[in-house]
C-alpha cells in the first residue's frame, strides 16, 4: 500500500526550518508555533504509519549509473523503524514543547526552533533510509545540527568549544563509518540494505574483509554514540541548552549510533570477531562512564555520563548480538534519560542557571513536580523493578549471562555504580537543607515544562512492562535464568542505592576526592597532548619544507641562478663592436653549417 | 677566356678584403665602407651567374639581375641611414673610432 505518510512525517520538520530560516526569524513567538506545529504533524504521521501494516512508500532512483551505482531515496518502513519513528517524534514533540518554556526569553529563539526542526528532519531521515548511503547523508547532518545546537550560546567560549570538538570527534568516527560503506558496496556493489542481505555470502568467505568492515562501520556508532575512545565530546556537549541535551544527547541522536547497528546487524553479527570486540567497547565505555559520573559535581554532567553508561550498555548487547534487548534498552532509556534531562533543565531554570549539585539540596519541597519526575526517571535508570530500566537492563544482563561471563560480571558491577551515582545525585539535589540562598528560595516551573515531565514520567514507568512495549518491539525472550539474573541486580541496586544514601545524606560537600575519576582518567589531557603533539609534527616538517626547500631550493635557486647567468653573460658584453660582429658572424656561419651538412 | 669560376675568385677575394676591413679597421666610415664592398662582391657573383645561365633562348637567366638591383636600391638607403648616424655620433662624441665608443658597455 503505497502512502504518502512517511513523506509527510520527513518532511514536515524541513518545511519548518525552512519557512523559519526564510521567513520568521524576527517573530519568535510565531516560529516556535510552526516548529512545534511541524514536529507534532510529523508525531500523528508517525503513529498513522505504526498503525498500518504493510505501508509502503514511493522511492525514487536518486543517484543512477546504471548497472554500477544505484542510490535510491526510499524508506524502509519495518517494525524497527516504525517504533524509531515513534520515538523519535514522540520524544522530540514533548521536548520541542518544554522549549517553548525554557527557551522563553532567549534571543536566539527563532534559530534554536530551526535547528531543531532541522534536527527532527535529519534524524527522522536516519530512521527511514534504505540505504547506507542515504543513512550516512542524515548522518552527517544530524552532526551538523548537533553542532549547532550545542553552540546555540556561542558567545560563550565554552559552548562554541564544544560544539566544534563535539563535530570533530564524531567525524573521526564517521570517516570510518565511510570507509565501511565504501568496503560493503567494493564488496557486494550495492549500498541498500534489502540488496546486501542476500549477497552476504560475498563478504561471509572473506573473513578478514568482512571484520574489517564490520568494525568501519562501528566506528560510525562510536562516534556517534560516543563510545570509548570517542566518548570525550559528549558530556562537554552538556553546554547546548538543556532540552538539547535531552533531545540530542540522551533520548536520540546518540542512539542513533545503537540503532544503525540494529539496522546493519545482519552485516556485524556474520562475524564474531567484530562483535566480540563491540560488546567489549561497549563494557569498557559503561564501566568507565560510571566510574567518573561518581566524582561529577554538575547535574547535566552525570546525567550525561550516565547516557555514556546506558549506551555502553546498548552497544554491548550489540555486540552480543542480541539486538531485541539493544532496541529495548534504547526505547525505555529514551523515555527516562529524556525525562532527567527535563526535569535536571527544570531546576536548573528555577536555580537561575545554577548547575552545582552541591549549591542545591532540599528542592523536594520547592519543586514537587520536578521531584516527583525526577524521581521517576531516577528509578528507571538504576533499574528498581516496577519501572522501565528494570526491565530493559534486566534483558541485556541476562543475554550477558547467557554469552559471556566476563561481561555480565562488568555489567553488574556497572549496575552497583549506577544505583550508587543516581542516588547519590538524587539525595544531594532534592533532600537535607538548602545548601544556597537561590535554592531556598525556588519554586516550581511553569507548566509548559512540568506536562512533558508528567507525560514522560507515565512513560518511563510504563514503557517496560510487556502489555506496553510488546506493541512496539519484540522483546528478547528470557529462559529459565529469569529469576537469578534479576536477583542479582536488584542486590547490586539495592547495596549501590544503600551506600549512597549513607554516605551522603545530609553531606554539605564532596566525601571523597578522587582524582582519576574526577578528571576523566586523563581522557582530554591525553587527547590534548596527542594533538599537540600531532600538530607540532607536522608544523615541524612544514617549516623544513618551507625553510629548506621554498626558500632555500625554489626562492633563493631561481633568484641566484639568475644572478650567476646574468654575472657570466656579463664577460660578453665587452663594447668592443668588431667583437660583436665577429661573434655574429661566426653564428651565422655555424647556422649556414647546420642547416646545409646536418 | 674568362669563366665563371674567375668571377666567383674575385667576388671572394673582395668579400674577404671588404670583411678584412670590416674587422680590422677602427674608423667607422672605412667600416661602412668595407660593409659596402661585401656587398658588392655579393652582387658581382650573382651577376657572374646570371650571364653563365644561360635559357634556351639563348637569354641570361634575369632574375639574378633583378636581384642585384634590389641590393643596390637597399645599399643606398642604408649608406644614407648610415652615414647619417655616423655625422650624428660625431657631432655627440667628436669621434669615429670604435675603440672610443663603449658607453653600452657594462
Amino acid at each position: 500500500m503505497n502512502s504518502l505518510l512517511p513523506w509527510c512525517s520527513l518532511l514536515l520538520p524541513l518545511v519548518s526550518a525552512i519557512a523559519i530560516t526564510l521567513f520568521t526569524l524576527r517573530s519568535r513567538a510565531l516560529s516556535s508555533f510552526i516548529s512545534i506545529g511541524a514536529v507534532l504533524g510529523s508525531f500523528v504521521c508517525s503513529c498513522l504509519i505504526f498503525t498500518r501494516q504493510g505501508i509502503s512508500a514511493r522511492e525514487f532512483n536518486w543517484i543512477d549509473f546504471v548497472g554500477v551505482f544505484r542510490v535510491p531515496f526510499g524508506f524502509v518502513l519495518d517494525n524497527l523503524s516504525k517504533t524509531m519513528l515513534v520515538l523519535v517524534s514522540g520524544v522530540g514533540s514533548l521536548i520541542h514543547i518544554y522549549s517553548l518554556g525554557y527557551m522563553r526569553d532567549d534571543e536566539g529563539k527563532s534559530r534554536y526552533f530551526a535547528a531543531l526542526s532541522l534536527f527532527m528532519f535529519a534524524m527522522l531521515g536516519i530512521v527511514l533510509s534504505n540505504n547506507f548511503v542515504m543513512l550516512f547523508i542524515f548522518w552527517e547532518l544530524v552532526g551538523f545540527t548537533s553542532y549547532v545546537l550545542i553552540g546555540h550560546w556561542f558567545e560563550r567560549d565554552a559552548a562554541a568549544d564544544a560544539a566544534k570538538k563535539a563535530f570533530i570527534t564524531t567525524r573521526i568516527g564517521d570517516f570510518g563509518f565511510m570507509l565501511g560503506i565504501l568496503m560493503v558496496w567494493a564488496a557486494t556493489g550495492s549500498v541498500v540494505f534489502a540488496e546486501i542481505a542476500p549477497r552476504l555470502s560475498i563478504l561471509t568467505s572473506h573473513p578478514a574483509f568482512l571484520t574489517t568492515a564490520a568494525l568501519l562501520i562501528f566506528c560510525g556508532a562510536v562516534g556517534k554514540s560516543a563510545q570509548f575512545p570517542l566518548h570525550v565530546w559528549l558530556p562537554d556537549a552538556m553546554e547546548g541548552p538543556t532540552p538539547v541535551s535531552a533531545l540530542i544527547h540522551a533520548a536520540t541522536m546518540v542512539a542513533a549510533g545503537v540503532y544503525m547497528l540494529v539496522r546493519v546487524g545482519f552485516i556485524i553479527q556474520a562475524s564474531q570477531a567484530a562483535l566480540l570486540v563491540i560488546a567489549w567497547i561497549g563494557t569498557i565505555t559503561a564501566m568507565l562512564a560510571a566510574l567518573i559520573a561518581t566524582q561529577q559535581n554538575d547535574i547535566k554532567r552525570i546525567l550525561a555520563y550516565s547516557t555514556l553508561s546506558q549506551l555502553g550498555y546498548m552497544v554491548m548487547a550489540v555486540g552480543l548480538a542480541s539486538n531485541e534487548a539493544a532496541m529495548f534498552h534504547l526505547f525505555t532509556h529514551a523515555f527516562f534519560k529524556a525525562l532527567l534531562f527535563l526535569a535536571a533543565g527544570s531546576v536548573i531554570v528555577m536555580l537561575h542557571h545554577e548547575q552545582n549539585i552541591w549549591k542545591m539540596g532540599g528542592l523536594s519541597r520547592n519543586l514537587p513536580i520536578t521531584f516527583l519526575t525526577f524521581g521517576a526517571g531516577a528509578l528507571a535508570l538504576i533499574g528498581c523493578p516496577p519501572f522501565s530500566g528494570f526491565f530493559s537492563k534486566d534483558a541485556i544482563l541476562a543475554v550477558a549471562y547467557e554469552r559471556n561471563m566476563p561481561i555480565f560480571v562488568v555489567g553488574l558491577l556497572t549496575a552497583f555504580l549506577t544505583a550508587f551515582y543516581v542516588i547519590r545525585l538524587f539525595v544531594v539535589v532534592f533532600f537535607g537543607k538548602a545548601r544556597s540562598e537561590i535554592a531556598r528560595k525556588s519554586n516550581e516551573s511553569p507548566a509548559v515544562m512540568t506536562g512533558p515531565l508528567i507525560a514522560l514520567a507515565f512513560l518511563a514507568t510504563l514503557g517496560g512492562f510487556a502489555f506496553f512495549a510488546r506493541n512496539f518491539l519484540v522483546l528478547p525472550v528470557e529462559k529459565n535464568i529469569a529469576l537469578f539474573v534479576p536477583a542479582l541486580a536488584i542486590i547490586a541496586l539495592v547495596l549501590g542505592s544503600g551506600l549512597a544514601i549513607t554516605l551522603y545524606h545530609n553531606r554539605k560537600s564532596e566525601r571523597f576526592d578522587i582524582e582519576l575519576f574526577r578528571r576523566l582518567f586523563y581522557f582530554n589531557e591525553f587527547y590534548s597532548w596527542l594533538i599537540n603533539w600531532t600538530q607540532e609534527f607536522l608544523a615541524r616538517i612544514s617549516a623544513f619544507c618551507d625553510r629548506w626547500i621554498i626558500d632555500a631550493g625554489v626562492v633563493r635557486g631561481t633568484s641566484g641562478g639568475t644572478w650567476g647567468i646574468g654575472a657570466l653573460l656579463r664577460l660578453v658584453q665587452g663594447g668592443n663592436l668588431q667583437a660583436y660582429l665577429f661573434l655574429f658572424g661566426l653564428g651565422i656561419v655555424t647556422l649556414i653549417y647546420f642547416a646545409v651538412f646536418h | 677566356m674568362v669563366t665563371l669560376g674567375d668571377y666567383l675568385i674575385v667576388s671572394g677575394i673582395l668579400f674577404v678584403v671588404g670583411f678584412a676591413g670590416v674587422m680590422l679597421r677602427r674608423n667607422l666610415i672605412i667600416i661602412l665602407m668595407s660593409l659596402e664592398l661585401m656587398l658588392n662582391a655579393a652582387n658581382l657573383s650573382l651577376v657572374a651567374f646570371s650571364r653563365f645561365r644561360v635559357q634556351p633562348t639563348g637569354l641570361p637567366d634575369y632574375n639574378a639581375q633583378v636581384f642585384v638591383f634590389f641590393i643596390i636600391t637597399v645599399a643606398a638607403a642604408e649608406v644614407a641611414v648610415g652615414l647619417a648616424i655616423i655625422v650624428a655620433l660625431y657631432r655627440a662624441r667628436q669621434t669615429t673610432d670604435v675603440n672610443d665608443i663603449k658607453s653600452l658597455r657594462f
